[in-house]
């Protein structure tokens, strides 16, 4: 083997690793953020059922305008927070908490409670509220991945010379839900 | 251990396996071409090993579930299973498998389909009626990984190999029997050593075969153990889960051999200590020693 056929043949291998490292961290990326829009995808079908159960819960408490009034101001200020859900985590957590709250006081009204529509909307958000804990926990994997390619070698030499950037995983803003839950009764 | 240690363990004993599993073929089959004077049979053995295996790969869905007398189920007709396992797969970022439930009491569940888009999970209604929310996830789970690791195509993979092995065994003896083996003229004395080796390759090596690939099978029940842990972030569940199956001993009606590689727990496993020889026959690792890796499992 001449000395320029070793040359090319390692050229060549170094232009294949280079390629297939790059298509490696594209697809990581890709995957992070549709992640990220998943999680979109979860928050907006918690959204489209809250006009329903404010009207519902309406026919039954009138007397409660004031815990009705806070869900749906929450959700106002949600459809105004614009960016990623990792920027909008804190008024999205803001509506969750009106959304406990009102079905806790919901618990003093028996014919409420036993409203076939209620219920039904009661297991449709608990429903949403799980697939919206599942999407941010795909997203915190999908960003693990992505963030340890682009740690490692050799791949952070690719991730740096193109400019790759680590992702931000899902963290709980809210200093409170971190403390452990009070039940008091 | 933590559950990346072990998740990356047993992915490692896979690949390990898998590659001692190929050596140990390919020298089969040179030995046996050799016998041969011909690579011919290779080729028809390889041939007929993989048509077998690949179409039931391909129908692996339906032909299952055709042997288990299958339900399949909606939304309406079983909410909360189906939210279940709606939700493991958006964790896992799968499509959502269809789902199926077994009129058969035994506490059970398997996962198969070629790839994941045209994956299945189905469960007894004996696991629906034991199990609570967090195990009933936890079992899901377990059979959700199964599907993300690809695991109906490695094992298939595997049985390739070993009916590979098989056919090429099968050929040889009765080629002996029928006297058509014809040696190199110039070898007329090593012949007779060159049989013996044959004939005694013919027996073990299909029980060698088969003996790896059970101990890729249980790697990949160990993988999907720790992968559903992944998922779940609570192997707790999962650990009563397999403590309820253990102490469980409701016979299930509809399983059989050919198909217990496939279950959750191995239907015809006996619940108490396992002799060394027994577990190197079994699908599936000991109940005690997966719940024993659990409970080690730090996450």
């Amino acid at each position: 083997m001449t000395t320029t056929n070793i040359l090319i043949t390692v050229v060549v291998i170094v232009l294949l690793w280079v390629i297939v490292m790059y298509n490696k961290l594209v697809g990581l990326r890709f995957h992070a953020k549709e992640a990220l829009s998943d999680i979109d995808v979860q928050m907006k079908r918690r959204f489209d059922l809250i006009p329903n159960l404010v009207e519902t819960v309406k026919g039954y408490a009138a007397h409660e305008k004031g815990v009705l009034e806070n869900v749906t101001k929450a959700r106002a200020s949600v459809a105004g927070a614009s960016g990623s859900p990792l920027d909008r985590d804190k008024a999205e957590n803001m509506l969750s908490g009106t959304l406990k709250t009102l079905f806790a006081v919901a618990e003093n009204y028996p014919d409420l409670k036993a409203n076939a529509n209620f219920i039904e909307l009661q297991q449709e958000l608990s429903d949403t509220e799980n697939k919206i804990q599942a999407s941010r926990r795909f997203y915190n994997s999908t960003v693990m991945d992505l963030n340890t390619a682009i740690a490692t070698f050799p791949t952070n030499v690719m991730a740096s010379t193109f400019g790759f950037q680590e992702e931000k995983f899902f963290e709980t803003s809210n200093d409170a839900e971190k403390q452990p839950v009070q039940v008091k009764f | 251990m933590s559950i990346y240690t072990q998740r990356a363990s047993n992915i490692r004993k896979t690949w390990l396996l898998f590659t001692f599993f190929l050596i140990t073929v390919i020298g089969i089959g040179y030995v046996f071409s050799g016998l041969y004077g011909n690579s011919s049979i290779l080729v028809v053995a390889v041939f007929f090993s993989s048509i077998t295996s690949i179409i039931s790969y391909w129908y692996s869905d339906k032909i299952v579930l055709g042997m288990y007398r299958a339900q399949l189920v909606s939304l309406k007709e079983a909410p909360e299973l189906y939210r279940i396992v709606e939700n493991l797969a958006i964790t896992a970022g799968l499509p959502t498998p269809t789902i199926y439930i077994i009129p058969d009491l035994a506490p059970n569940a398997f996962a198969t389909g070629r790839d994941p888009k045209h994956s299945v999970i189905a469960v007894t209604q004996g696991l629906l009626n034991k199990m609570d929310q967090t195990e009933l996830e936890a079992v899901i789970a377990h059979e959700m990984s199964h599907i993300g690791n690809r695991d109906m195509l490695l094992s298939t993979a595997a049985v390739i190999l070993v009916g590979f092995v098989s056919l090429l065994a099968d050929f040889f003896s009765r080629s002996v029997f029928w006297g058509g083996i014809r040696g190199r003229d110039d070898d007329r004395g090593g012949n007779a050593i060159l049989m013996i080796i044959g004939i005694t390759l013919s027996i073990l090596a299909p029980i060698a075969a088969i003996l790896i690939q059970l101990a890729i099978s249980r790697r990949r029940e160990s993988l999907a153990d720790t992968s559903g842990s992944l998922l779940t972030r609570y192997p707790e569940g999962m650990i009563s889960a397999l403590q309820k199956i253990a102490a469980d001993t409701t016979p299930m009606r509809t399983a059989n051999n050919t198909t217990a590689h496939l279950l959750f727990e191995n239907p015809f496993e006996n619940k108490e200590k396992t002799p060394f020889l027994h577990k190197l026959f079994m699908t599936h690792p000991p109940i005690q020693e997966r719940i024993a890796a659990l409970k080690a499992m730090k996450i």
